[in-house]
């Protein structure tokens, strides 16, 4: 391998790391949506106008719900695919 | 090169560098330049595995009912449809503006940020950080300061070096920076200290800004994202007693959430944050979700080494696994440090090398749920899930300290704890902790209390409120208190339940109230009530503290007492009895032929001894001199010494004084004829006439003289007003007294004239102003130069219909002018801006200041036969509200086709409908009679106003159909619908097949389900006839359907629905409402659905708008346009033929167009196939809108509509944010002006950033780039700059600081308030 493919490579990876969710060749759906899904509660724990729309759909307190999305965060898609090997 | 992240997550748009100087430039419409770039193709979501149907199948309705016929088959004739200042050209450019900030608070933190004793309360209102000052002899709460940050504020934490006695406040926003603030009293503004980037700009996951905390002792704070990253500055301060900031220290942690971070008290050790964390590693790798089950959450400290200048993860422990929140306990000599864990249903102390300590949260009995067996029988019922703690406050006393916590149900509990303290000062861990119930108010975001003994209630919906704390709580027998060391302990303990006993408020008293429509649901603006400018009528509030609101533009004015008089006086004033004096002595008040003196005391009552003339009307009062009092009638002058001995000066022969004016030390009056004489005072208190006297060729109607400046003798200016529509300035300087300096020409005759010192924008030193009120009811403003008396800058506003007259009253010590027209009006300097606000009050007629012990800062003022005595506070509202309260959350209203009533639909998720209620009381009543219980009772509801409703479980609703009168806001008529069944949509709708008769149609669903997947067991439409000319309504009939109906809308003389993705027409019939067509083709959920002649306009929540035609005579609907931009539409309202503007929930404004060819082509299709065989692009319609405009505004539209808001003022699009921000969008006419305000929202940027570092241009565009938008906001931000920099500005755009400021100050008032 050419020095200036493992440079490549070395970039992504420390993008990969420095900014969790950066995608890469084997990113799989389940991946992708669970980064989607972790990126969407995070935006609307962050924006407050949006927390307060969601609560007042479902008649909770902020607090209530954004203690409950940043519980989901943890496995928002469900159990991860078994990966093949 | 733009690049474009289009994660519908992180949907924030990076401008590099180039392309934002390329965008600011002006002149250059850069929606011809960029468009091509900015369009990304749409996404679509690939989580969507499910194929939609692709084709229409439409439906053809019942072929027995004849179809409507539509009049209006096709518009033809352009210019009609499309109102022409919205649509000069193709190209629109927008002004946006605020007129009320959001009004809902997301965090709130108490400190001394004046340095001063006393302790303000901070608070972020989103995108605005303001400042307030509780008053504790008052117990009133002012603004202070008030400051758009353009950007979205996320936390803020006080902080204060060690030793010192000011705090600075830090904030984490959305702008990837960590800032710091000082508040400068002097300057009534904030400064910022420090600004340190550390990452991306927007609200991201790993971003720090979320969370913020400050070590107590002040000397690090760690600033930390949702997952991973988390960073500790050093502050410190240098040799010049300057705040420093180091550079950041890492302490992120990969692949783990973060709940909740605090600065833990460790007194002068090492500082420590402590952090609740989840490792989520293992949970992504497990398929089996054995690891997920298993997820600890664990309790963290950081240790901020400050020899080493490195951060260590110091102790980590497994904590309760439904841990949401820490609360710091005291450390050092003051407590036994550590943190509190707030979990559901317990809190827990925590601290390393110690053993936890556990409490319960005592629950609130529900009174609908079976009684709770006691421990003791061994069998417990689990009622319902757990209860959480949402905020708390930490109070520091003489002796120890206690914790008030708050839950989510809104329950406060004061938390206290016992340990040892050793002869050294040492303190020992936790023994015992005990937790007792206190009281029950609004669920907050933060708790402030102050050490004056209030409670500052910052909530999460609706008003704020400002508690006295009268007790606290120790000698409640009332309530238990749960104790740790009586109940179960250690890792292993069994779950207790223990409960608490709800009651009224006994501890805290209710003292002032910040008003607040947040949520604010949905609104329309009308004229209702026939005043000057129409009224906003809102639908506000979450659950049972709902309200329908009125909002009027104008001050709130309070009457303090009203009182009736013998016969209509013509004026009144109020004087002291000498200079000194601090209160108003006397109330002076003329009638058409006698004059009434009334004295201000205890009580106000005539009195007679006071040396003025009562037999003859007056023309002015005033004190004059140290203490001596001049009244003018006129026949003469009136000079009445301290001792009671009068000086009087007559009126010459045949001539009558008409006019007069004087100020402390001079006197002037205008005889009739127009001859004007001039009395000053001189140093033994004689009142002494001047020998000249001036004609005036036409008869004086107005004088004024100025007032005395600060260590003069005398005014040098008197304004002079003659009925041939001129105002003179005349000097009274001796050496050229009397004569003329300038002349302001006017269109009508001016009737009264006030010449006041007001605090001039932007700068603490007043300027004089020269204010004209006209007999047509204009107010013309000019500013009147100190030295020389010229006139410049007029500005005009209409105030009313009837004469202006001007009385100089005093509002919070600064001078300010009432106004008095059709309507009273206030013209003041708040926060280095003037205003001229409306009161909330009858026409008054006459008026004057008040002072008096009882009202310090008052106004008093006639109407008829009835003497008022007003006062104004809330300076900074500009809305005065009425409330109505509601049962349950409001979702939607309309207007009665009688126009005199609104039907308000409410509906409440999560709670028991009226059978489910009754089911669940005759459940509970045969548990008790089972268990022999029968001695006991069943618990009454609680209040519902202070408890709220009793919570119950997700698919349960409870909704209602009300009329409201919104006159007296009286409910004339209300509904319960039951069965879970809930309202979602309702419209007023002509049948035509009904022989025109307006129906009310609700759109209701079963069952519904928020959690996805949604589901619901089905909907109906009811149709109901509106009776009683509005009052009442009576059932025809439902009709079921299968989906959530979230639109209505009539539609040439039949019905559309808008249920899910469907799209259905409705006719009515004789026992439900009769399908007639549909197109099932809409991408996710319709929200929202607006027409036009045959053209259809649908809103999705995920798809932004389809524009449909729905074809006569083929009976179909067929979608011809499209969005390329994927929005999740809120609102919207459709400007014209062609055009919709809405809002998204993410934040955005945007207009949408169809291009002019398209639109003809579509509507031009003779045979109409062309539209249905046309192929799609871009997996859509075959045409795509253009995007006329876009806008960020921060907060979640709920509403947008088209609106005049001022009397003669041209139309507006006023939108409604979730937050209760109110705005607007105002079209621009010329390009002129375009321009102006684009080079100055640019120069504007360069020369004053956003205070919290968030680039304002980046903000705009943070998840669409701005577009043919400018932020009237940010153009208004001039009016705060240093004057330097003003003049600079105005240099480079070749104009004066006056004429920017006239520019927007009518860029407002032309079309706003």
């Amino acid at each position: 391998m050419s020095s200036a493919v493992m440079n490549v490579n070395a970039q992504l990876e420390h993008l990969q790391s420095k900014h969790v969710g950066t995608g890469h060749a084997d990113t799989n759906k389940f991946e992708w949506a669970v980064n989607q899904h972790r990126d969407t509660y995070a935006s609307i724990i962050g924006h407050s106008s949006m927390l307060a729309y969601t609560a007042v759909a479902e008649n909770e307190s902020i607090g209530r719900k954004k203690f409950e999305m940043i519980e989901k965060m943890l496995q928002p898609c469900g159990p991860p695919v078994a990966k093949e090997d | 090169m733009l690049v474009f992240v289009l994660s519908r997550n992180e949907q924030e748009v990076m401008l590099d560098s180039d392309l934002v100087t390329a965008i600011s430039l002006p002149n250059v419409l850069w929606r011809s330049q960029a468009s091509g770039d900015l369009r990304p193709a749409k996404p679509r979501p690939v989580l969507d595995a499910t194929s939609r149907p692709t084709t229409t199948t439409p439906e053809i309705g019942h072929p027995l009912v004849p179809t409507y016929r539509p009049v209006l088959r096709r518009h033809t004739g352009r210019s009609v449809r499309r109102p022409e200042h919205l649509s000069v050209s193709r190209k629109m450019f927008l002004y946006n503006l605020t007129l009320q900030q959001s009004t809902a608070i997301n965090q709130a933190c108490i400190g001394n940020f004046a340095g001063t004793k006393q302790q303000e309360i901070l608070v972020a209102r989103n995108n605005v950080l303001e400042l307030l000052r509780p008053d504790p002899s008052t117990g009133k709460v002012h603004t202070l300061l008030s400051h758009p940050v353009f950007g979205i504020i996320r936390s803020i934490v006080p902080f204060r070096l060690t030793g010192s006695s000011k705090d600075y406040i830090i904030v984490g926003s959305d702008s990837g920076k960590i800032v710091i603030l000082e508040y400068n009293p002097a300057k009534n503004v904030f400064d910022r200290v420090h600004e340190e980037t550390f990452g991306k700009s927007g609200c991201r996951r790993i971003v720090p800004g979320q969370y913020l905390a400050s070590d107590p002792k002040g000397r690090a704070v760690m600033i930390g994202a949702v997952e991973k990253q988390k960073l500790v500055y050093i502050l410190n301060r240098d040799a010049a007693m300057k705040l420093t900031i180091s550079s950041p220290l890492e302490a992120h942690k990969a692949h783990t959430l973060v709940h909740d971070i605090v600065g833990a008290d460790v007194g002068f050790e090492n500082p420590v944050f402590a952090c609740i964390e989840v490792d989520y590693s293992d949970a992504d790798q497990d398929p089996t979700g054995e690891a997920f089950q298993n997820a600890e959450k664990v309790l963290t400290y950081y240790e901020l080494d400050l020899g080493l200048n490195h951060v260590v993860r110091k102790w980590s422990d497994t904590i309760d696994s439904r841990a949401n929140k820490l609360i710091a306990v005291p450390g050092g000599t003051e407590g036994p440090s550590g943190v509190l864990v707030c979990s559901e249903d317990y809190i827990t102390w925590r601290h390393q090398d110690h053993p936890a300590v556990r409490i319960p949260i005592p629950r609130r009995p529900d009174p609908l749920q079976p009684a709770p067996t006691t421990a003791s029988n061994g069998e417990e019922v689990d009622t319902g899930r757990g209860v959480i703690i949402v905020s708390s406050v930490t109070h520091k006393l003489k002796k120890g300290f206690f914790v008030l916590a708050q839950t989510e149900d809104g329950d406060l509990f004061k938390i206290t704890m016992d340990y040892s303290a050793a002869a050294d000062g040492s303190i020992g861990p936790v023994e015992n902790m005990k937790i007792k119930y206190f009281d029950t108010i609004p669920v907050s975001v933060n708790l402030c209390l102050l050490k004056s003994g209030f409670l500052f209630v910052a909530s999460e919906f609706g008003n704020h409120y400002f508690y006295q704390i009268e007790n606290l709580g120790d000698d409640d027998e009332e309530q238990m208190e749960y104790q740790s060391a009586e109940l179960p302990q250690g890792e292993d303990a069994e779950d207790v339940l223990v409960y608490f006993n709800p009651r009224g408020l006994r501890n805290l008293a209710l003292v002032d109230e910040l008003e607040s429509v947040a949520p604010l649901i949905d609104a329309k603006t009308m004229n209702l009530a026939e005043d000057d400018s129409p009224q906003i009528y809102a639908l506000s509030g979450r659950g049972s503290r709902s309200t329908f609101r009125i909002l009027r533009h104008g001050l709130e004015v309070s009457e303090m007492a009203v009182s009736e008089l013998p016969g209509n006086p013509n004026a009144v004033w109020t004087v002291k009895a000498g200079s000194r004096e601090e209160f108003d002595s006397f109330i002076v008040v003329s009638f058409v032929d006698a004059t009434l003196v009334l004295s201000i005391g205890e009580t106000v009552e005539e009195v007679t001894d006071t040396g003025f003339l009562n037999s003859t009307p007056t023309i002015t009062v005033a004190q004059l001199g140290d203490d001596a009092l001049v009244q003018v009638y006129p026949r003469g002058i009136r000079h009445i010494r301290s001792d009671r001995r009068v000086n009087e000066w007559k009126s010459p022969g045949n001539k009558t004084i008409v006019r007069a004016a004087c100020n402390q030390r001079q006197v002037v009056i205008a005889l009739s004829g127009g001859e004007l004489v001039y009395f000053e005072l001189d140093s033994s208190g004689q009142l002494n006439e001047y020998q000249d006297r001036k004609e005036f060729a036409a008869p004086i109607s107005a004088l004024s003289i100025g007032p005395i400046p600060e260590g003069r003798v005398r005014s040098s200016f008197l304004a002079v007003g003659c009925e041939d529509n001129t105002v003179r300035i005349v000097s009274l300087d001796p050496d050229n007294c009397l004569q003329g300096l300038a002349t302001q020409a006017l269109s009508y005759a001016p009737v009264s004239l006030m010449i006041a010192r007001m605090a001039e924008s932007g700068s603490g030193v007043g300027s004089l102003y020269l204010m004209i009120g006209l007999h047509s009811g204009l107010l013309v403003r000019t500013t009147l130069d100190n030295v020389t008396g010229a006139l410049s800058d007029t500005r005009l506003r209409l105030l009313g219909s009837r004469p202006v007259k001007l009385f100089s009253v005093t509002i919070q010590g600064a001078p300010a002018v009432l106004a008095l027209s059709s309507r009273p009006w206030l013209s003041y300097t708040y926060q280095s801006r003037t205003k001229l606000v409306p009161l909330s009050c009858t026409t008054l007629e006459y008026g004057s200041s008040f002072c008096s012990e009882q009202c310090p800062e008052g106004i008093v003022a006639i109407e008829s036969n009835n003497l008022h005595i007003l006062t104004v506070e809330r300076l900074g509202s500009v809305f005065n509200h009425t409330s109505v309260p509601l049962s349950y959350t409001p979702r939607r209203f309309v207007l009665t086709p009688q126009r005199n009533h609104f039907v308000i639909i409410e509906s409440d998720h999560n709670t028991w409908c009226p059978s489910d209620k009754k089911r669940k009381l005759e459940a509970k009543a045969s548990q008790m009679e089972v268990d022999g219980d029968d001695g006991g009772q069943i618990i009454e509801e609680l209040p519902v106003d202070q408890f709220g409703l009793p919570r119950a479980e997700p698919g349960k609703w409870a909704s209602c159909i009300r009329i409201i009168n919104p006159r007296d806001g009286e409910t004339t008529f209300k509904i319960d619908l039951d069965d879970n069944e809930a309202a979602f949509s309702l419209v007023t709708c002509v049948f035509a097949a009904a022989e025109g008769q307006q129906l009310l149609v609700v759109g209701t669903a079963s069952n519904v389900t928020m959690q996805p997947p949604r589901r619901t067991t089905g909907g109906k439409l009811r149709t109901y006839r509106v009776t009683d000319g509005g009052a009442s309504l009576e059932l025809m009939h439902t009709t079921p359907i299968e989906g959530v109906p979230r639109a209505l809308c009539a539609f040439q003389g039949r019905l559309l629905v808008g249920m899910e993705q469907t799209l259905r027409i409705y006719d009515v019939g004789k026992k439900k409402l009769l399908r007639k067509c549909e197109n099932k083709q809409f991408p996710n959920n319709i929200t929202t659905l607006h027409t036009q002649g045959d053209r259809i306009i649908v809103g999705d929540s995920r798809d932004s708008v389809h524009y449909c035609s729905y074809r006569a005579f083929d009976n179909r609907i067929i979608v011809f346009a499209d969005d390329v931009t994927p929005r999740w539409i809120t609102t919207s309202t459709m400007l014209d033929y062609d055009t919709i503007v809405g809002g998204d929930k993410f934040g955005n404004l945007f207009v949408d167009r169809l291009p002019a060819d398209i639109s003809e082509e579509v509507d031009d299709d003779p045979t109409g196939n062309k539209m249905v065989y046309e192929k799609g692009y871009l997996q859509g319609a075959p045409h795509k809108v253009e995007h006329a405009a876009e806008f960020f505004i921060g907060e979640t539209p709920t509403s947008i509509q088209k609106a005049t808001l001022v009397p003669g003022g041209r139309e507006v699009v006023l939108y409604t944010t979730i937050l209760g921000t109110v705005g607007i969008l105002v079209p621009f006419q010329s390009k002129e002006d375009v321009d102006f305000f684009q080079m100055l929202e640019m120069h504007l940027r360069a020369k004053s950033p956003p205070l919290c570092g968030r680039d304002h241009l980046a903000y705009r565009s943070s998840y669409i780039p701005v577009r043919n938008v400018i932020d009237g906001d940010m153009c208004e931000m001039f009016n705060l700059l240093p004057n330097e920099i003003k003049k600079e500005i105005a240099g480079e755009l070749d104009r004066d600081v006056s004429e920017i400021s006239k520019k927007l100050e009518d860029a407002r008032n032309r079309v706003a308030f």
